[in-house]
């Protein structure tokens, strides 16, 4: 299928942009790696006035670590996530979250900073992200500011930038030593979307008692959310069988299950609690 | 738009609205038909073709995207003398039958067998998540792979 015309744009600068997006009055978006954007258009989902590639906009595309993580730029694929030796390094679960995000083809192109903004409830990245506490820097408004992962993800397909707004750059804590991880998700059959993922992030002290545990829900309900009622189960707990188990139980507290063809609401609640006792579990052993 | 777009080798300039697919451009005004079109939804993969060298769905992709690019069809796998091992692989193991999906497949393996000289064949399987046979020819695609594999590290059989 053939989307409707539109005009297409490729600024060289970041500002260019922004003053293009603001041109057009919210009949514009960016263009990332376009793997949500261009099927939109196909199916006429989105009908736009104009099209912002940012792709011809010099150093949109990096990872870098610093003092305290990484700092990524939106233009960063998923393949260059998952086979960044840093990434693996400083986050090792983001670089795993990335190398199931869809097939070869979707990460070739396919953006962190268009992942983000998309926010498809069943998208990979934000679980991971969410775990992480990262944070996003946001171009575009009167200055620049930095919008949490926890803030981010507002409902279905809306994320908390205003019009107009461009993700400039990812901020990513690493995690600290001995942290373990996990992204385990039940992938849609076709599209390799999650139907539901679960990050989770564990470290325990010298005895054993977990002193920070960290679980992001995806694919379950309209946006993807900690599981904060899991996380303050478990902390100051041994991290036994028995306790990953109640912890898990607690990890559908508060979230609207969706349903549809790919789950039941009734599915997603079971597949929520039995994803979040499997990540936890192999981030449990996976703590150094 | 003008867009320059070398594709196996030819390079040319034309003359696209921004809203025409690569795919488009490609079977269309470069009348290279062997780039196919299998879905409208992003997932077949019959359309794989590589762009600087990556794996991309061009029907996911405009053709003002791909300005300035180089491009390889399956036109531009073969030489005049020899099928790329690859090609040579789906020959000798049957890994096409109505032969749809095959230059997709056959594409997106050259990549992943890039990137990962030795797979195993749950990693050939997760390297062709994106693209659906539906013929349902997997075993023999996954064999493909396997020999081709084997046939680019120099091995025989
Ligand atoms: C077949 C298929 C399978 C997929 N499977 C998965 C999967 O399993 N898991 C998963 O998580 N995702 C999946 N995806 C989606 C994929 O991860 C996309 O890469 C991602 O959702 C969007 O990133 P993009 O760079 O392609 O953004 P685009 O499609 O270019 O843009 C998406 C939206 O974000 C906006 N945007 C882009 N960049 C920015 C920015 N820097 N600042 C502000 N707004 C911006 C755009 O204006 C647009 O509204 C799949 C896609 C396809 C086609
Ligand atoms: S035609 Fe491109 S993925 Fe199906
Ligand atoms: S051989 Fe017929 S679609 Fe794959």
């Amino acid at each position: 299928m053939i989307p409707a015309a539109f005009e297409y744009h490729a600024p060289k600068t970041l500002r260019q942009a922004v003053a293009t997006l603001r041109r057009y009055d919210g009949e514009a978006r960016v263009l990332a790696g376009g793997m949500s954007l261009v099927p939109m258009m196909k199916l006429r989902l989105a009908n736009l006035a104009a099209v912002v590639d940012l792709s011809k906009i010099d150093g949109l595309a990096f990872i870098d670590e610093t003092a305290n993580g990484l700092a990524i730029g939106p233009m960063t694929t998923h393949y260059a996530v998952e086979s960044s030796d840093v990434v693996r390094r400083v986050a090792p679960i983001l670089a795993e979250t990335a190398a199931l995000v869809g097939d070869v083809q979707v990460r070739n192109r396919g953006t962190i900073g268009g992942s983000v903004a998309h926010a498809d409830p069943a998208a990979d990245l934000p679980a991971a992200l969410l775990a992480l506490e990262a944070t996003f820097i946001v171009a575009g408004g009167p200055r620049r500011r930095t919008i949490r992962a926890d803030k981010m993800f507002v409902d279905a397909y809306t994320s908390a930038l205003n019009e107009g707004e461009i993700i400039a750059e990812v901020r990513v804590p690493a995690m600290a030593s001995g942290t373990g991880w996990s992204y385990q998700k039940l992938a849609n059959r076709a599209s390799r979307f999650a139907v539901v993922g679960i990050a989770a992030l564990v470290a325990t002290d010298e005895a054993g008692a977990c002193t920070r545990a960290r679980v992001a829900v995806t694919g379950a309900g309209p946006a993807p959310v900690r599981a904060r009622a899991t996380e303050r189960y478990l902390v100051g707990k041994q991290l036994t069988p028995a306790n990953i188990a109640k912890a898990a139980a607690r990890a559908t507290n508060g979230i609207e299950f969706l349903g549809d063809v790919h789950g039941s609401p009734e599915y997603r609640e079971h597949l929520t609690a039995e994803l979040t006792k499997r990540a936890l579990t192999e981030a449990s052993e996976r703590m150094g | 738009m003008k867009i320059n777009v070398t594709i196996n080798g030819e390079t040319r300039t034309d003359d696209v609205e921004p809203r025409t697919l690569l795919v488009h451009y490609i079977r269309e005004m470069r009348g290279l038909t062997g780039t196919h079109i299998g879905c409208d939804t992003s997932q077949c993969g019959a359309c794989t073709v590589l762009v600087d060298g990556l794996a991309v769905k061009s029907c996911t992709m405009f053709a003002v995207q791909a300005d300035d690019a180089t491009i390889q069809t399956i036109e531009g796998v073969a030489t005049d003398e020899a099928l790329h091992p690859v090609q040579e692989a789906f020959w000798l193991e049957h890994g096409l039958q109505c032969g749809y999906c095959t230059p997709g497949m056959v594409i997106t393996l050259m990549q992943v067998l890039e990137r990962n000289p030795n797979p195993t064949e749950a990693d050939v399987r997760r390297g062709i998540a994106g693209n659906l046979c539906r013929c349902t020819g997997y075993q023999n695609i996954v064999a493909s792979a396997m020999r081709a594999a084997e046939t680019m590290r120099g091995e025989t059989r």
